[in-house]
């Protein structure tokens, strides 16, 4: 997919996200938004994938594990729009008996995932043995993760990131969403976590930075983070700069928007900015 | 029959966990260890010698151990994850809830040192809350082997059983008197001895106490039905309801909680089914304390003694 069809598809999500969001009067927007460009890119553009068929192992595919597993809106709606199901399904978020569960889920059987995520701090671990099986199975395909900032303060992934570059886990690209926000407020204010660099470079990662809202930016990272950096002996983190809320002003800069949704005038306001660009669900 | 049960000799069930695994590695190609800083406690060394790629060093981390399986498993692979018991479930439950459980991954949580019987090391280590909080969990197996050869012999059955199971095993050499390259059922009990005063229903290193339990009762002209529970969950109902019927009493011997292990999980079927006078012999809400594993069974109540006394009070109660 090409530039204009990546802003095009970025632009759906956000109406897709804050349109589910809306439909059950829960979930969680911010994060969703502030990761749209991200997701798009990797499912549209960078991965190598199958949504067609689906399969659990996913050989001689690449993979992606969400861990923090709150900002399901934006995973569903770029899984529903790469093809793994239907979009309208989307509609069945977070309601009774639906296979779009407030978080992430195998248990339901929704193509596309691969694990269950809600519980912080467990989606490294897992993707480190995902790409340790591709190692070992001499699958040359990568395997990419989603973490928040915030989630960062879990102990169990600093367990996963010595582990990774003990290991050597060089086929695995994490990236880290530093939105600089968390439920209580900023989180340098909560529980610092910076320097992140600092952290995972000492901790023998190679360490990208990269504008996770701006499409060519995310686009050009992830691409040369796939071509240039994997297999040279160190597990690869993207330290991914966005805005929690990007694409609906009232949401932008705020850790408010966290885990609220919108009212019916507030919806009406935020699908103004979006463009409906493939048609809503 | 009770009398043929012969002590062959006295051996780890972790040991038998090691023979297992290495066994089980040589049948599939996709099994593989995984262990957090206690490969030679749980008896690892062959599998690590003849299958060195095969094995995954994870450093005392045991959260990631359990994420780093359930990630193994969506590449094909059948880990098997190995630390003491109380860190195999305590220390990383929601772990296990989200990553394995709720994922329905294949991972094999293999645990050592559990209960009383680990000893000197004291409670910080002695778990005796595992089996419940692994019950619990949706779609978990939970097996307790009773000795050397069973732990071998369901060590090698988990490989081929696609699911999530937690498999406890013990510190200690004990009595081994199961037979060698038997065929593990999982889920399926093991009638030891046919009865009809009284059933005993017992897991792990308890059997080989109920075994001796069951002869001197039977010198008494006591008739006990003995059943080796190595499945705590899938429960064999069937086995327990046909047993209980014909009874009409029994014990339940485990070297775990009253609450929450085998004697819940029996109370619960024999409730819906055919309610019984049922004793129990197990730790009563207690944490335990450091001393030899002989000292701990005798202080907290889980000897051969105990069991015989738990019989015939409930003898007794079906009589009143």
């Amino acid at each position: 997919m090409e530039l204009q069809g990546l802003k095009d598809m970025a632009s759906q999500v956000r109406r897709d996200i804050v349109r589910m969001v809306h439909g059950c009067q829960s979930g969680h927007p911010g994060g969703s938004l502030g990761c749209t460009d991200f997701l798009v890119a990797l499912y549209c553009k960078v991965m190598k994938h199958n949504p067609s068929s689906f399969s659990m192992e996913g050989k001689n595919e690449d993979l992606f594990f969400l861990s923090n597993g709150h900002i399901s809106p934006v995973f569903y709606s770029v899984l529903a729009r790469s093809g793994y199901f239907p979009v309208k399904e989307l509609a069945s978020f977070r309601q009774l008996n639906a296979r779009l569960q407030g978080h992430p889920t195998t248990h339901e059987g929704l193509p596309g995932v691969r694990i269950a995520s809600g519980s912080l701090g467990q989606g490294l671990s897992v993707a480190c043995g995902a790409a340790l099986a591709k190692k070992m199975n001499g699958d040359n395909f990568t395997v990419f993760s989603l973490h928040g900032d915030g989630e960062m303060q879990e102990g169990q992934n600093w367990e996963a990131i010595l582990f990774a570059a003990h290991h050597k886990i060089d086929n695995l690209i994490a990236t880290v969403d530093v939105n600089g926000q968390q439920i209580d407020g900023a989180t340098k204010t909560v529980m610092n976590i910076e320097p992140l660099k600092d952290k995972f470079l000492s901790f023998g990662w190679d360490v990208i930075e990269m504008d996770g809202n701006n499409m060519v930016a995310v686009v050009n990272t992830l691409e040369n983070a796939k071509n240039n950096h994997l297999r040279k002996g160190k597990p690869v983190c993207i330290l991914m700069k966005t805005e929690m809320g990007k694409g609906i002003d009232f949401m932008e800069g705020t850790h408010e928007w966290h885990g609220i949704a919108p009212n019916d005038a507030q919806l009406a306001l935020a699908l103004n900015q979006q463009k409906e660009t493939l048609g809503d669900y | 029959m009770l009398q043929d049960i012969q002590i062959l000799n006295e051996k780890e069930t972790r040991g038998g966990f090691g023979e297992g695994i290495l066994e089980a590695g040589r049948r599939n190609p996709q099994v593989v260890a995984l262990t957090a800083d206690l490969a030679g406690s749980l008896k690892l060394n062959a599998f690590i010698k003849e299958f060195p790629d095969r094995f995954i060093q994870c450093g005392i981390a045991e959260a990631n151990m359990i994420g780093v399986a359930a990630g193994l498993t969506i590449g094909g692979k059948i880990p098997y994850t190995t630390t003491f018991a109380n860190f195999s479930t305590s220390r990383v439950y929601d772990q296990i809830r989200q990553s394995v459980a709720y994922s329905g991954k294949n991972v094999k949580i293999c645990a050592s040192h559990a209960g009383l019987t680990l000893g000197e090391d004291g409670a910080t280590h002695q778990i005796l809350e595992d089996i419940g909080m692994m019950k619990m969990l949706p779609g978990m197996t939970v097996i307790v082997p009773c000795d050397f050869n069973q732990t071998k012999a369901a060590t090698i059955a988990i490989a081929d059983y696609d699911g999530p199971v937690y498999l406890r095993f013990g510190r200690p050499k004990w009595p081994n008197f199961t037979a060698e390259n038997q065929t593990f059922e999982i889920g399926k009990a093991q009638i030891l001895a046919e009865g009809t005063d009284v059933t005993i229903i017992a897991c792990g290193h308890m059997v080989w106490t109920s075994v001796e339990a069951a002869k001197a009762l039977a010198a008494e002209g006591i008739s006990v039905e003995l059943i080796n529970m190595h499945t705590i969950k899938p429960l064999d109902e069937a086995a327990v309801i046909k047993s209980l019927c014909k009874t009409g009493c029994v014990v339940t011997a485990e070297e775990h909680q009253i609450n929450g292990g085998l004697g819940d999980s029996i109370a619960n079927v024999a409730s819906r089914n055919c309610p019984v006078p049922h004793e129990f012999v197990a730790v009563h809400d207690s944490f335990g304390e450091s001393g030899t594993p002989m000292q701990l069974l005798q202080k907290y109540g889980l000897t051969k003694e105990n069991v015989i006394a738990a019989a015939k009070r409930a003898i007794i109660r079906k009589k009143a």
